[in-house]
């Protein structure tokens, strides 16, 4: 019995958004009378950080600090329409909705301010902690509180701002395939490496590496959070998981985790990652989409690791023991590849 | 660990910011870790009921009889629901953007199209007492032929799976049983190229696992309105799907979601919010309706299957001349999303790279098994697996570093995509470069030097001569008929085929349908155009 190292890679890109465009998404952003901000969505956060995402977008737009906003998702009866958390268009579409509706409360607000300190509007700047002053001359100042208490109770006028977003709706040409299937493209490479048991067929992940491209991480601790569970899920993908391990005869289907089998604390190994960004001319602040992509190049890299190591090819997903072990029994032993 | 490369493209971006580029923790952090987060099912009403539903044992079946005496007398049971009683008991998802026909039903009528399949709800106080009357429903099934296999689906003879596509394939701009893409001559390229290397790959189901499973509870509200308490991923897509199976306005529904316990595409479905609602209505009290492990693992939607066949060209050089794709989605017995996802693999192909000659053909297949959807990476994720193993073997066949050959293939700014687009943004290059330094794997100083931003467009902007059927005739798509369709829309491109009249009538008022929203989704994908 003979454990073999190999390194695999793959490398890939990913469409932000629904394909086709045609999904818009809504928000609404409004100022309560102490000057805090609530974002009303329809969006749904699944654990992917999109009320934390969006509330940053907004606080930033509107110029003041993250803690001064708070986003309230999925009501229908107060949030408006959204077309769903799903084709990583959380950060780009809603993300977008709201800057817009953020930027149109801040030109409410800054009039209101303006009015306040009897100064031209374009002549103000907020300071990102609360404050708003005249370029130039910090003294002369006014808090968002104090703009807030002055707009509802002295002006009669209402910071708060509408926002949509929508990539219109591309055409397909059926003969040629002619389309414009999004705006923007996220980027990865990831390199593997394994280690395949030869009497087993067993694969044990050893460590990743790995650069994502993103337009821009908006918040660095969600992408991350982001692109570690999502290269587990690349390889438990690649590895373990199916509801149907003998498709396409449909037979041994599992029905729980005891049966459905996913790379459980011990499975796991180091996963070093570089994040690029190249801004997107259209994305909030540049920012393109990590959610789906993270798990894509992980199943390639880890199925040409394994060819690596033993010099077989897995073309049916999972690779599975079984496969290994046949596909090495086929081929009369590991033959190990040149090391990389 | 990460590392933000700031280094790299900063002369394209201001970093500058206030909020933006912080790590932040999350908004609803503290809630997560202290168990205090509300999900949907934290919302124990008084009085709540509890659905469950019966599940066919068939993969494929005519429905003969179903006797239902034994389990109304059951103890607990407040109401069993057949499909008669769905108001609108045929839908599919893409309807609210008008592609796709209706295709499945809530609840089974006569025939059953997959293992699992529901034909009954059964409301009780308890869901120990709906899975008691579960066992005591009788039902005679006639067995069919089933048929799992997508290339044997769409062989001549093959059992017919679903009536609305009678040749188990979606068809897409009402003429092709799959989308096509076809950018220069990849026939003639692999005639000539060095080498062709044709493979097969093959994906299986993957269940999406969340923590939480699909669920919903709804509760009758004032004014005849419902409040209802959901997993869903899309909100108003939820909503509006329920307002058309329970043909009612949109606004009937009070839906309150937005803290999921993990979706990655397993939650927009709308299975369980239509039949908890139906509940609701049917017995004037809350009902709910939550998958169980098992339900959520073989009945709820996978990721579906794909089959997918690459030939490559490529010459000793290393670049690649042609890639030809087949691939097929496995839908399983109705549509639910993998339509949209051939056509967005379509869009996907070849890959990151530029490669003068691609040819593709994308199907979605309709088998006897449990309906699949979207899942992270919808529609290309088993592509890329695909594509990057091939690529990994067509390197080896010419003698090259797998990350040097990627960068000489890979796409770069201005240079022309097979969907006929100007490829802009791009930074693949990049990533290998950087993802090959960080694994401390060698490359050489010219492949160091390659950049996204230079040596793309000129001859690779261009657009090839390709053969197309383009003589073949095609029929006037039909309009279809969905419920956010008021009036038909005239598509933009086509010049009017009479001369307008001067006064034209106003659409015949659809009464029987209630408007949900507008006509904002109207003039969509693939199937309306031309």
């Amino acid at each position: 019995m003979t454990r073999h190292r190999g390194r695999g890679m793959a490398s890939i890109n990913y469409p932000i958004g629904m394909n086709l465009g045609g999904d818009p998404s809504q928000a609404l952003v409004h100022s309560n009378p102490s000057g805090k901000f609530t974002v009303a969505l329809s969006s749904i956060d699944l654990g992917q950080g999109m009320k934390s995402v969006t509330r940053q977008i907004c606080a930033e737009t509107l110029g003041v600090p993250v803690e001064d906003v708070y986003v309230d998702t999925a009501d229908s009866d107060t949030g408006p329409h959204c077309m769903g958390s799903f084709a990583s268009r959380g950060t780009h579409r809603v993300g977008n909705a709201v800057m817009a509706a953020a930027r149109e409360a801040r030109g409410v607000m800054m009039e209101a301010a303006a009015e306040e300190l009897e100064v031209n509007a374009a002549d103000l700047e907020t300071d990102g902690r609360g404050n708003i002053h005249v370029k130039g001359a910090p003294h002369r100042s006014i808090s968002t509180k104090d703009v807030a208490i002055a707009a509802q109770f002295k002006q009669g006028k209402t910071i708060s701002g509408r926002g949509i977003f929508l990539v219109p709706l591309s055409d397909v040409d059926p003969e040629t395939g002619e389309m414009s299937p999004a705006t923007c493209y996220a980027h990865a490479c990831l390199v593997a490496e394994v280690e395949v048991d030869d009497e087993t067929g067993e694969v044990a992940m050893v460590r990743m590496d790995s650069a994502y491209e993103l337009g821009r991480a908006l918040n660095p601790r969600l992408v991350e959070q982001q692109l570690v569970g999502g290269a587990w899920m690349g390889v438990s993908h690649a590895l373990y998981e199916t509801p149907e391990p003998y498709y396409p005869d449909p037979v041994h289907g599992p029905r729980d985790f005891v049966e459905y089998l996913m790379p459980g604390p011990g499975d796991i190994c180091p996963h070093d990652i570089a994040v690029l960004e190249r801004p997107a001319p259209d994305g909030p602040f540049g920012a393109k989409g990590p959610g789906e992509m993270c798990a894509n190049p992980v199943l390639p890299a880890v199925a040409n690791a394994i060819f690596n190591a033993v010099g077989v090819r897995i073309d049916d997903l999972p690779i599975t023991p079984e496969k290994v072990l046949r596909a090495i029994k086929a081929q009369g032993g590991a033959r190990p590849q040149a090391r990389r | 660990m990460l590392e933000l490369r700031k280094d790299i493209f900063a002369d394209e971006r201001d970093d500058n910011l206030k909020e933006i580029g912080k790590g932040t923790q999350r908004q609803d952090m503290l809630g997560h870790i202290t168990g205090t987060s509300s999900y949907f099912n934290d919302h124990q009403l008084q009085g709540m009921l509890h659905l469950k539903v019966v599940r066919s044992t068939q993969a494929h079946a005519r429905l003969r009889r179903i006797d239902t005496t034994d389990a109304e007398r059951s103890a607990g049971v407040r109401r069993i629901i057949r499909g008669a009683d769905v108001p609108v008991n045929l839908n599919t998802l893409l309807s609210l953007i008008n592609f796709g026909k209706d295709d499945e039903p809530s609840l089974a009528v006569d025939k059953v199209r997959y293992k699992g399949e529901p034909i009954l709800a059964i409301v009780a106080d308890s869901e120990r007492e709906a899975f008691e009357a579960i066992a005591k429903v009788r039902i005679d099934y006639e067995p069919l032929p089933t048929v799992f296999d997508v290339e044997d689906a769409l062989k001549p003879g093959a059992p017919v799976v679903n009536e609305t596509y009678p040749k188990n394939a979606f068809i897409y701009h009402d003429v092709y049983d799959h989308q096509r893409l076809r950018f220069g001559d990849a026939d003639a390229a692999l005639a000539t190229a060095d080498h062709v290397l044709e493979q097969r790959y093959q994906m299986s189901p993957i269940e999406h696992a969340p923590t939480e499973t699909n669920g919903a509870i709804a509760a009758p509200d004032t004014n005849g309105r419902y409040v209802v308490y959901t997993s869903t991923q899309a909100l108003f897509f939820s909503v509006d799907t329920c307002a058309k199976i329970l043909d009612v306005p949109s606004n009937t529904f009070h839906f309150i979601g937005g803290t999921v316990g993990g979706g990655f595409g397993g939650k927009v479905d709308t299975l369980t919010e239509p039949l908890a609602i139906l509940g609701a209505m049917l017995t004037g009290r809350p009902v709910r309706y939550v998958f169980g492990r098992e339900e959520e693992m073989q009945y709820g939607p996978p990721r579906g299957a794909e089959r997918i066949y690459i030939k490559d060209g490529v010459m000793r050089d290393g670049r690649i001349v042609a890639r030809k794709i087949r691939a097929y989605f496995d839908s399983g017995a109705y549509t639910r999303l993998s339509s949209y996802a051939a056509v967005k693999c379509a869009a996907h192909l070849p890959g990151p790279y530029t490669i003068p000659n691609v040819y593709g053909d994308v199907y979605c297949v309709f088998t006897n098994r449990t309906p699949a959807t979207a899942m992270r990476g919808f529609g290309v994720t088993a592509m890329d697996f695909a594509i990057e193993c091939q690529m990994d073997k067509l390197a080896n066949l010419v003698g090259m570093d797998p990350m040097e050959f990627r960068i000489l293939n890979a796409y770069r700014d201005g240079d022309m995509k097979a969907h006929r687009r100007e490829a802009k943004n791009t930074a693949l290059i990049e990533c290998v470069q950087v993802a090959a330094e960080k694994a401390k794997w060698p490359i050489r100083d010219e492949f160091k030097r390659a950049s996204s931003r230079k040596d793309g467009g000129g001859s690779r902007a261009a657009i090839p001569p390709t053969p197309t059927d383009s003589s073949r005739a095609r029929p006037t798509p039909v309009q279809q008929r969905t419920s956010y369709d008021r009036a038909p829309v005239t598509a933009t491109r086509e010049p009017p085929r009479d001369p307008p009249p001067p006064a034209p009538p106003p659409p015949p008022p659809r009464p029987a349908a209630p408007s949900h929203g507008a006509t904002r989704f109207s003039s969509v994908f693939g199937t309306r155009r031309r």
